[in-house]
């Protein structure tokens, strides 16, 4: 009985071991290969830094990371203010109300990327909408605004309804009781699904692709077609530091909110 | 002004770019160029070129999904173990994955897998010859499995974790072998986590985009890489039509799977993902 128990603790030791393997060790060799002075990927010459010195220098990727900080800067401010408010103002409707709108949220996390890439796509060639930035902006804050309403939604169901009753009978204005009572007692809500929006809004790749042009194209746009010229180590640098920032966000969610119960 | 009023920005930008998009991909999936009702777009998957790759996108979800269970159950049951020291940080590098750039991750895997890339070149210095893994359909299943593993593991895991473990006890007691616990009662109980994976996987496997592009430089498409192909024939007048009537046949086949999937899992068990 006892050396079956250890059989079983050994079996579970290899078997995660394995899956982690599989998981981390594509992630871990082009790290690697990042900093490997060979373009060659079956030869390892020696240590360097070159690689992220040409990506600071080429102007197509600075460009690109531009696009990208704007659109993800732009696209969690703008989320972040509408879904709290949204959130804010579902919560004070009947639930039948508030359903409906929590459900239009659902849609575009259920939809397959690839479909709301190409809806939004069309309907913005429909309009006459040249795809670029805005467009992309648009789409990014269409994505990121259910991540942020998730986040407040339950922060508003645990708050004192009485607070915000409290602060209008003693005269507040309901605009001051805002930002005064519900506000800070939601602020951890809020910081997540920013944090959350930023973050898918960096992630992206397949809606960025179909809703955005070759003129201001993101980082992921670019690794996407340098796949096509052949091996280039310097989207192995640009791909292991949004790795890095991507990973870094991630824990930081963690910490605040379980990620498994999102 | 009531409260409700501060939900109206989020409603209508929600109607204007999650709703009225989706009408469009209907619209144009039943018009022609022109604007007249068809139900010719519908009939382009016909086509034996389109047909292949339609084929192939349900196989390989299909492989994908099957492998996902059978990796991902062991992983969730272990990681749910009651015993298990590093559980809780094991969890969080399990499913990480699952929030990072696929772009990025499948081209880690191209890395890999290439014919001058680092598998080869391991295999070459321990003396065996080289093997021909891109392009072919082991490369873009490996893809798939790599990239949508995590989905499996996520539902199993909520669900074993809440399980009551006094009703495994119960078993044992009862003089059940750990098999019989295994098949008699903690698989059935976790049938709302199997089925949430088994969604999660298969949706966007059969969806999916870039990666079986990545991994097989081009040569083999996916349904994903299909739409992004017909959208792109400059020359062909109706590729907005039909390209949105293979959209919606794809979202119509995903509401399917989340409508089976609330039936087996009313009470959305398997983790609060829809």
């Amino acid at each position: 009985m006892v050396s079956n128990k250890k059989g079983t603790k050994v079996f579970r030791t290899v078997w995660m071991a394995l899956v982690l393997l599989f998981l981390y060790a594509p992630i871990l060799v082009m790290i690697a290969l990042s900093f490997n002075a060979s373009v060659s990927r079956s030869q390892w010459t020696g240590f360097t830094l070159s690689w992220y010195v040409q990506l600071f220098h080429d102007p197509n990727i600075l460009g690109a990371l531009k696009t990208t900080l704007e659109v993800a800067v732009i696209a969690t401010v703008v989320s972040t203010v509408i879904g709290t408010l949204g959130a804010i103002g579902m919560h004070s409707m009947n639930t039948g109300m508030a359903s409906v709108l929590i459900n239009v949220s659902y849609l575009p996390m259920t939809t397959p990327d690839i479909v709301t890439g190409v809806s939004l796509m069309l309907m913005f060639i429909f309009a006459h909408v040249p795809l670029g930035k805005g467009t992309m902006i648009m789409a990014h804050i269409a994505f990121d605004i259910p991540y942020v309403l998730f986040s407040v939604l339950p922060k508003l169901k645990q708050m004192n309804p009485n607070l915000y009753e409290a602060a209008l009978d003693l005269g507040c204005h309901p605009v001051k009781a805002l930002y005064k009572v519900i506000v800070p007692e939601i602020a951890p809500g809020i910081f997540t699904g920013a944090l959350l929006a930023f973050t898918m809004s960096l992630d992206d790749f397949v809606i960025s692709y179909f809703t955005s042009s070759d003129i201001y194209p993101n980082l992921s746009r670019i690794v996407y077609s340098s796949t096509k010229l052949g091996v280039k180590p310097t989207m192995y640098a640009l791909s292991t530091l949004m790795f890095v920032t991507i990973l870094l966000l991630l824990v930081l969610i963690n910490r605040r909110t379980k990620l498994e119960n999102l | 002004m009531k409260r409700s009023w501060y939900a109206t920005p989020y409603a209508l930008w929600m109607l204007l770019f999650a709703v009225v998009p989706l009408l469009f991909v209907c619209w144009y999936a039943f018009t022609t160029p022109e604007g007249h009702f068809t139900l010719a777009n519908f009939q382009e998957f016909a086509k034996p070129r389109y047909m292949g790759v339609i084929l192939r996108s349900l196989k390989l979800a299909l492989y994908c999904t099957a492998l996902c269970l059978v990796i991902g159950y062991p992983t969730a049951w272990f990681l749910s173990g009651r015993n298990f020291n590093h559980a809780q940080s094991l969890v969080v590098l399990i499913l990480l994955p699952m929030w990072m750039n696929l772009l990025l991750r499948t081209y880690a895997m191209m890395t890999l897998l290439d014919d001058n890339g680092v598998l080869n070149a391991a295999l070459q210095a321990i003396g065996l010859q080289p093997v021909k893994v891109i392009g072919t359909e082991g490369a873009v299943l490996m893809g798939l499995v790599y990239n949508y593993l995590p989905f499996m593991v996520l539902p199993i895991y909520t669900v074993l974790k809440k399980m009551d473990y006094s009703v495994i006890e119960a078993a044992e007691d009862l003089g059940c072998n750990p098999l019989r616990v295994m098949t008699r009662v903690v698989i059935p109980m976790s049938v709302p986590g199997i089925v949430s994976g088994v969604t999660m996987v298969f949706m966007p496997a059969v969806t999916s985009f870039a990666i079986s592009t990545l991994l097989s430089h081009g040569k083999l498409r996916l349904a994903g890489d299909l739409i992004d192909y017909i959208f792109n024939q400059s020359s062909n007048p109706t590729r907005w039509n039909i390209g949105s009537s293979f959209s919606l046949m794809m979202l119509v086949l995903i509401l399917i799977s989340i409508g089976f999937l609330r039936k087996v899992d009313p009470d959305s068990e398997g983790g609060g993902m829809w």
